[in-house]
């Protein structure tokens, strides 16, 4: 069989830069094969992916050396249109790539340019919607599907014009666990059933590995560092030296001292073997603590029975009750529209709930303003492009200040420590545009710290992010927890998030608590992790299979042993200076 | 949470007329409102556009905070038309019939009350037509008749996507401007005007940068799904006209008609109720 994808010696260098970023690419893909491309951000797997539909080199311009067939014909001479014929791309941002009104007109919208007579569009429409189940759906608008939604009319859209190979670009960065999981299953069934090849590119490993894949190829550099089936890659240290995160129960076992063999199955933990490791994996839960952490601290905030709604037959929030310490690091979860961002707006200010007080250090905050708010409680947005408004770095910073008419000297003294703080000091007279995303984030939560709030609430902190930009991150925000005592909510729906770096978790499910528990205790009851769009972890899979009584104690153990030896390894020090040369090239590239 | 001015589905025969017979409906109209001061006209013209508008099913905070604008603006026009020109009614009607002196130069006359009068119900045969149009348009289908129509397609489809993301836009800045204001950008109405004029780019500037970012997404995405591909395209959303769209159209012209003939039937556009 020839392969459908052949790379051979091929190389990419944009425009824009000195060194290439792809290099000696030589990589086969056969008809109806499983890929999945994983690597840290900057390794060159979107630049691969664009190389692929031909977005790289017509609309993004660079040089390419070596040969690259697709299909039989080179991406470079096809253009962007005429691959679109043979690969169906799916981007990461299924918001900003949903272009119909409708979920119908979207689906059709390859069809439209091709000018298919309108009959035989409607065929084909409902037939994609069929496939991707949303027949139910097709006279709806974008903002009354969920992310999840959005991502199925991403794919029906592709799908629409018989492509043969499918990219997915990040599929997972935008979802909950549970609909991630939804998404892998209906991208395997879509492979299976309709013969496509199928790429993934993610660096969520262990969400992709829910189903089989049958290769996966590593990135790093802009090379490839191994093309191995899962089961041999996943018994190879290649996958924690680049800073790719491996699945948990993986990371335990290896934990526990145990070398993992591929005759094993080590892709799922469901069918994996673990007899030969389960009395290393009991030891070491034997032997190693469960962490006690004591916070007596008077309490920062308290929102008590409180209740809201756009209008009084559709409530968002219903009785919410919770109690937050000084110096806590908590996350809120949920699936979305669970009231998660509609609890921060309340917090804040934003809108004025139906019933129910919120105190701050024992206070009532109804009499204050946002702004009078604004000064206790911070918030930070999502996107750092949703907050910064200022040319420079230190404007920008300071800018909360200077509305409050502080003095120019203060204001300056006060942006230059928190920019010492935030390691921004050395960039203090760079324009904002010549930041990577990551930095730019920081300077979002310097410009918020600036005005010594007592507790920061951040939205998302780390969507879209890889493993190691998301633990430089968050090593910054524990930092500031533990350094100057700030307390801080999260609102997110990543799991290792919750598990690695929050004391406790509230759970939101339709308006109302959930649960109010450590993470690991939630992420190992079935009942609430479903509930809440969450996925049961594997540690809990791999506790009850070595036959430990007590998962959620283990996966607490687990926990608390990998922050302090699994994070020396994935941030070593050499890994430090490389994410930072990564995010001068990310800045290149945008 | 309230869209100002866009498109609501809803299921009245204004919204399954086409989007080209509401164009048109919406050009004549304005047209003929334009051209007559006949008040006997202009009153049904008034009557008419309330009916549709009840009709359309559109709701008052859809529109309200536009309306608000509208009259603010029309407010304006009638005292600049006073100061400006007090014995335009007088130089229309031939007659001049003091009411009060009010300020010298400036007495007010029954007939520059009813000139006003009748500048003002223009505004409101016009007003309810916008509304209709704009809420009850589905903006891929109003594409797909431009283009019908001999309008290139990158033209129509620029518009409807623009539409499109009317409430995108809307949602990005309402949280930007909450977020801002948490930082101390106060931009209620507790602010000085000056200072919110001031700040207004704290807030304008990160919805630019987010728009340009969804921009580049949106055409990449519209790329690589062949848009531009091909000199022609078809529709989904393509509507037929249907028998009602004739109907409608042949009912627009013909009273179009019949307004024109009664206002022009005395030899000018006015109507003198005391001639």
């Amino acid at each position: 069989m020839d392969p459908i994808i052949s790379f051979k010696d091929f190389s990419f260098k944009y425009r824009a830069q000195q060194e290439p970023s792809l290099t000696d690419i030589n990589l086969q893909i056969n008809p109806g094969e499983k890929i999945l491309i994983t690597g840290p951000s900057g390794c060159g797997k979107s630049t691969l992916a664009h190389c692929i539909n031909a977005l790289n080199p017509c609309s993004f311009r660079g040089e390419t050396k070596g040969t690259l067939l697709v299909d039989g014909v080179m991406p470079e001479k096809e253009g962007v249109f005429g691959m679109s014929k043979r690969v169906g791309t799916v981007l990461q941002d299924t918001n900003g790539q949903f272009i119909g009104l409708t979920v119908a007109e979207d689906m059709a919208f390859a069809l439209e340019n091709d000018a298919t007579p309108q009959e035989e569009m409607f065929h084909k429409v409902d037939r994609v919607a069929d496939i991707v189940d949303m027949q139910h759906f097709l006279h709806h608008s974008p903002s009354e599907l969920s992310g999840g939604q959005k991502q199925r009319v991403s794919m029906g859209g592709v799908l629409v014009d018989d492509v043969k190979i499918l990219l997915f670009d990040e599929p997972l960065a935008n979802l909950d666990p549970a609909t991630g999981k939804t998404t892998i299953a209906l991208i395997d069934d879509i492979c299976r059933q309709e013969k496509v090849t199928v790429i993934i590119i993610e660096h969520r490993l262990e969400d992709v590995l829910y189903r089989d894949v049958d290769r996966i190829v590593v990135m790093n550099d802009g090379r490839i560092v191994a093309d191995q089936r899962p089961d041999d890659l996943l018994c190879t240290d290649v996958l924690t030296k680049i800073g790719v995160r491996e699945p948990l129960y993986v990371t335990a076992i290896k934990h526990a001292g145990c070398t993992i063999s591929p005759a094993d199955h080590p892709q799922h933990i469901e069918t994996m073997n673990v007899e030969p490791y389960k009395e290393k994996v009991r030891g070491w839960f034997e032997q190693t603590k469960t962490p006690v952490r004591e916070n007596n601290a008077p309490y920062a905030l308290e929102v008590e029975d409180l209740s809201f709604a756009y209008n009084p037959r559709e409530p968002v929030l219903q009785h919410i009750s919770l109690r937050i310490r000084k110096g806590e690091m908590v996350s809120i979860v949920g699936k979305n529209g669970a009231g998660k961002s509609t609890l921060a707006s309340l917090i804040l200010g934003f809108y004025v709930p139906q019933s129910g007080m919120i105190r701050l250090n024992g206070k009532d905050i109804s009499p204050l303003s946002v702004k009078e708010r604004g000064e206790k409680i911070g918030l930070v947005m999502q996107s750092p492009d949703q907050m910064i408004s200022k040319p420079m770095i230190a404007e920008e910073v300071g800018l909360g200040l200077a509305v409050r008419g502080v003095p120019a000297d203060e204001i300056e003294k006060r942006v230059n420590d928190t920019l010492r703080i935030c390691g921004l000091y050395p960039m203090r007279h760079w324009p904002v545009s010549a930041l990577s995303f990551g930095q730019k984030k920081r300077v979002s939560i310097a410009s918020i710290l600036v005005m010594n709030p007592e507790i920061i609430i951040l939205d998302e902190p780390t969507a879209g992010q890889d493993y190691r930009h998301y633990t430089e991150i968050m090593e910054f925000l524990r930092k500031l927890n533990r350094e100057l005592g700030l307390t801080i909510l999260m609102i997110t729906h990543d799991m290792h998030l919750m598990l690695e770096y929050t004391d406790r978790a509230i759970v939101l499910a339709d308006g109302q608590l959930l649960a109010d528990d450590t993470p690991a205790r939630i992420l190992t009851n079935e009942e609430i992790s479903n509930r809440a769009y969450l996925k049961k972890t594997s540690l809990y899979d791999l506790a009850v299979k070595c036959g430990i009584g007590r998962p959620d104690e283990f996966a607490e153990r687990f926990i608390a042993f990998d922050r302090e030896h699994g994070h020396a390894d994935a941030l070593g020090s050499s890994a430090e200076s490389a994410a930072e040369r990564e995010d001068r090239q990310d800045s290149v590239d945008a | 949470m309230n869209r100002l001015l866009s498109y609501e589905e809803k299921n009245t025969w204004l919204h399954h007329l086409s989007g080209i017979t509401k164009l048109l409906f919406f050009l004549i109209w304005c047209f003929t409102s334009a051209l007559t001061y006949d008040t006997r006209v202009l009153l049904v013209m008034i009557a008419v556009s309330v009916v549709l508008y009840i009709m359309s099913g559109t709701r008052w905070q859809q529109v309200s905070t536009v309306f608000g604008f509208i009259m603010v603006f029309m407010v304006l026009n009638l005292v600049a038309i006073f100061i400006f020109s007090p014995y335009q009614g007088t130089q229309i009607y031939g007659t001049k019939t003091v009411l009060t002196a009010f300020l010298p130069g400036h007495a007010i006359t029954r007939e520059e009350l009813f000139y006003l009068f009748n500048v003002m119900i223009k505004y409101f045969t016009v007003v309810p037509s916008v509304f209709i149009f704009m809420v009850t348009t589905n903006p891929s289908e109003f594409a797909a008749s431009m283009n019908r129509i001999g309008v290139p397609y990158t033209i129509s489809y620029s518009v409807a996507l623009a539409l499109r993301y009317i409430p995108d836009v809307q949602s990005d800045y309402r949280r930007i401007r909450n977020a801002q204001e948490a930082r101390g950008i106060e931009m209620s109405a507790k602010a000085k005007l000056k200072d919110r004029i001031r700040r207004t780019s704290s807030i304008i500037f990160p919805l630019l940068f987010s728009a340009m970012d969804h921009i580049d997404v949106v055409s990449n995405a519209m790329e690589l799904r062949g848009f531009g591909k091909k000199k022609k395209r078809t529709w989904y959303a393509y509507r037929k006209l249907e028998p009602m769209d004739y109907a409608v159209l042949a009912a627009t012209v013909l009273f179009s008609a019949a307004a024109l003939i009664i206002t022009f039937a005395d030899g000018n556009r006015f109507w003198n109720p005391w001639g």
